[in-house]
């Protein structure tokens, strides 16, 4: 059953209303084909326009569908192998940000990523895809792996940030973080970022410092939740909306600011739509980007990377 | 205010008696009553309770560099790029924290030396704005980082901050990597980096150059973390431990090497510079 969000009110009735005549029409002689057609194709129109106009708020919501295909997700229709490599080899693993080998449309490459989880059990496992110190730590590992044998470093991120807990910071977050993020920028291989949900402030540039970052048409990325923005500012998180709206946190806005360097269109709707498609352009996107970079030295590939964020904002 | 100081005040022939508070101030640790004078001698340090309060940017710089140093101009940045507004335009937030502060923003260099060995020195200070890491932020840091690889010395970096500045949105978030990619050219020229951590260090800049040093220095008691702790408490729900994400805390959690008192910290510096010799990479 298809999860609707508020805004999404009237497309949820038209749907329901859909589905209705259809299971009334089974068995019963009275042709109501015509009725159903016009019903489609005004929902699919109010489909298109609702999200082709998302406010920033909206968007955010659909980056935290509850059904927006995840890590998991993309493994299983973007990629044709992957091999999970596991732990920091210091203290655990970490379930938050998976990892491993991976091969894409025939180039092979090391796949790192946040993964949210679908269901209850599944969101513990994984924390919600909230990165621990072992997280980032194993991520520094793996795109050392890749350094040495070559491989370039492709991420997904999707996360409301790094994990805040007493564990976390007494083993290290922000130093995890901040090590991770300069294993990015050390990678002599080729490196491509996808926001393709939540880009959750410093967990989230931690796997995301790449010389080539793309978004998911409808993913956001900020240096804080809007809700948490607010609460600050705002001194109430039930202006979560305006937050959204003032921090520019959607791909289109992020765009313009020159922090990211390519939108990935999703499916009419949404990813959760249909995730095997979304997982197909998102495939087809991130090949075209390491293709493009496939010739470049270790040195050079430092260069771009280096000049994108020391130039970021200026001019 | 009672009925005889709110008649005292209003009546215009009669001074305010507001040299007292001139005169003392409260120490935040113990609430002890002190002399100004005799704080501020004290470098901000209760003589009763060792609490270190917090110092500006330029008290920072001549407390740790030599007398004639160098404090480079602010870069030019683009200003409020986002046209942030909450319930105040953030080019009006930067009006009032500008005629507050000598400076345009919240972090200041001075090149010169510490006990005669060459440095530059960055600090983050916390009363413009919470030391909050934006554009401006970012980029003085890199003219630091610039200046120390100019004169192959060693940097080191005063943080202070309540973490991003959330006005400037993404482009804050965008300081961590841009400011490490300047940590990352100072290891390749063989030059020290060192961090000092004040009261408070918490969120973004914890997470990028806060944590980078070769060597990695606190002051006493102050607090120093990813998460700010209203925020652990509400996802754990349950009590912080004793001391949590204070200096001594992560002293012991082996974040950072040494506690050092603000007394002791320009001697620290200098033997520190001393040893780690900047050599040709290897």
């Amino acid at each position: 059953m298809t999860s609707y969000l508020e805004f999404e009110k009237p497309i949820a009735e038209l749907e329901a209303r859909i589905a209705e005549l259809r299971a009334a029409a089974e068995g019963d002689d009275v042709d109501i084909s015509s009725e159903l057609q016009r019903l489609e194709l005004k929902s699919a129109d109010l489909l298109a326009s609702t999200y082709s106009s998302l406010t920033p708020w909206q968007k955010t919501r659909v980056a935290r569908h509850p059904a927006r295909p995840h890590f998991r997700d993309y493994v299983e229709y973007a990629f044709d192998e992957f091999i999970p490599l596991g732990g920091d080899r210091y203290y655990g693993d970490d379930e938050a940000i998976m990892g491993g080998l991976a091969s894409l449309d025939g180039r092979r490459v090391v796949l790192i990523g946040h993964e949210k989880g679908h269901d209850t059990e599944s969101r513990l496992k994984h924390n919600f895809g909230m990165g621990k110190p072992e997280g980032y730590r194993k991520a520094i590992r793996l795109m050392e792996l890749a350094g040495r044998f070559g491989l370039p470093v492709v991420t997904l991120v999707d996360t409301s940030g790094a994990f805040p807990g007493v564990e976390a910071e007494e083993r290290g977050q922000a130093e995890a973080i901040a090590r991770s993020t300069e294993a990015c920028l050390a990678l002599p291989v080729p490196m491509v970022a996808t926001i393709v949900g939540e880009g959750g402030s410093g967990g989230a540039v931690a796997l995301a410092s790449a010389e080539r970052v793309l978004m998911l048409e409808h993913s956001v990325y900020s240096v804080i939740s809007p809700e948490g923005c607010a609460s600050i500012l705002w001194r109430t998180a039930e202006k979560a909306a305006d937050a959204a709206e003032a921090m520019k946190v959607t791909a289109q806005h992020l765009q313009q600011l020159g922090v990211i360097d390519r939108i990935v269109p999703e499916p009419v709707g949404g990813a959760h739509r249909d995730p095997g498609a979304t997982a197909e352009a998102l495939a087809a996107a991130i090949g075209e980007e390491l293709d493009a970079l496939s010739d470049l030295a270790p040195a050079e590939l430092r260069r771009l990377r280096e000049e994108r964020f020391l130039r970021i904002g200026e001019g | 205010m009672n009925w005889f100081t709110r008649v005292r005040n209003s009546l215009p022939f009669v001074a305010k008696r507001t040299t007292e508070e001139n005169l003392w101030v409260k120490c935040p640790g113990c609430q002890e009553m002190l002399f100004t004078k005799e704080y501020e001698e004290n470098l901000n340090v209760c003589p009763r309770c060792g609490h270190h309060g917090r110092i500006g940017a330029d008290r920072r710089l001549t407390l740790l560099l030599d007398d004639g140093f160098e404090v480079l101009d602010q870069p030019e940045v683009r200003e409020d790029p986002l046209k942030f507004r909450d319930s105040k335009k953030y080019t009006d937030r930067l009006k009032q924290a500008r005629a507050k502060n000598p400076h345009a923003d919240a972090f200041t260099v001075g090149s010169g030396e510490i006990e005669g060995r060459p440095a530059v020195v960055g600090v983050q200070d916390f009363g413009f704005m919470g030391g909050s890491m934006g554009m401006a932020v970012g980029t003085a840091f890199c003219r630091g980082a610039e200046r120390a690889l100019t004169r192959k010395c060693g940097y080191v970096v005063v943080t202070a901050a309540g973490g991003a500045r959330m006005q400037e949105g993404i482009l804050s978030l965008m300081q961590m990597p841009k400011a490490t990619v300047m940590t990352r050219r100072l290891k390749a020229a063989g030059l020290p980096y060192i961090v000092l951590l004040t009261d408070p260090t918490t969120g973004g800049v914890t997470a990028s150059y806060a944590m980078l040093g070769d060597v990695q220095i606190a002051e006493p008691g102050a607090l120093i973390g990813f998460a700010g702790q209203r925020v652990i408490q509400d996802t754990i729900r349950e009590k912080l431990p004793e001391g949590f994400q204070r200096a001594e805390y992560l002293k012991e959690h082996g974040m950072v090497d040494m506690v050092v008192k603000r007394h002791d910290l320009r001697e620290t510096l200098a033997t520190l510079l001393d040893y780690l010799q900047p050599r040709a990479a290897a």
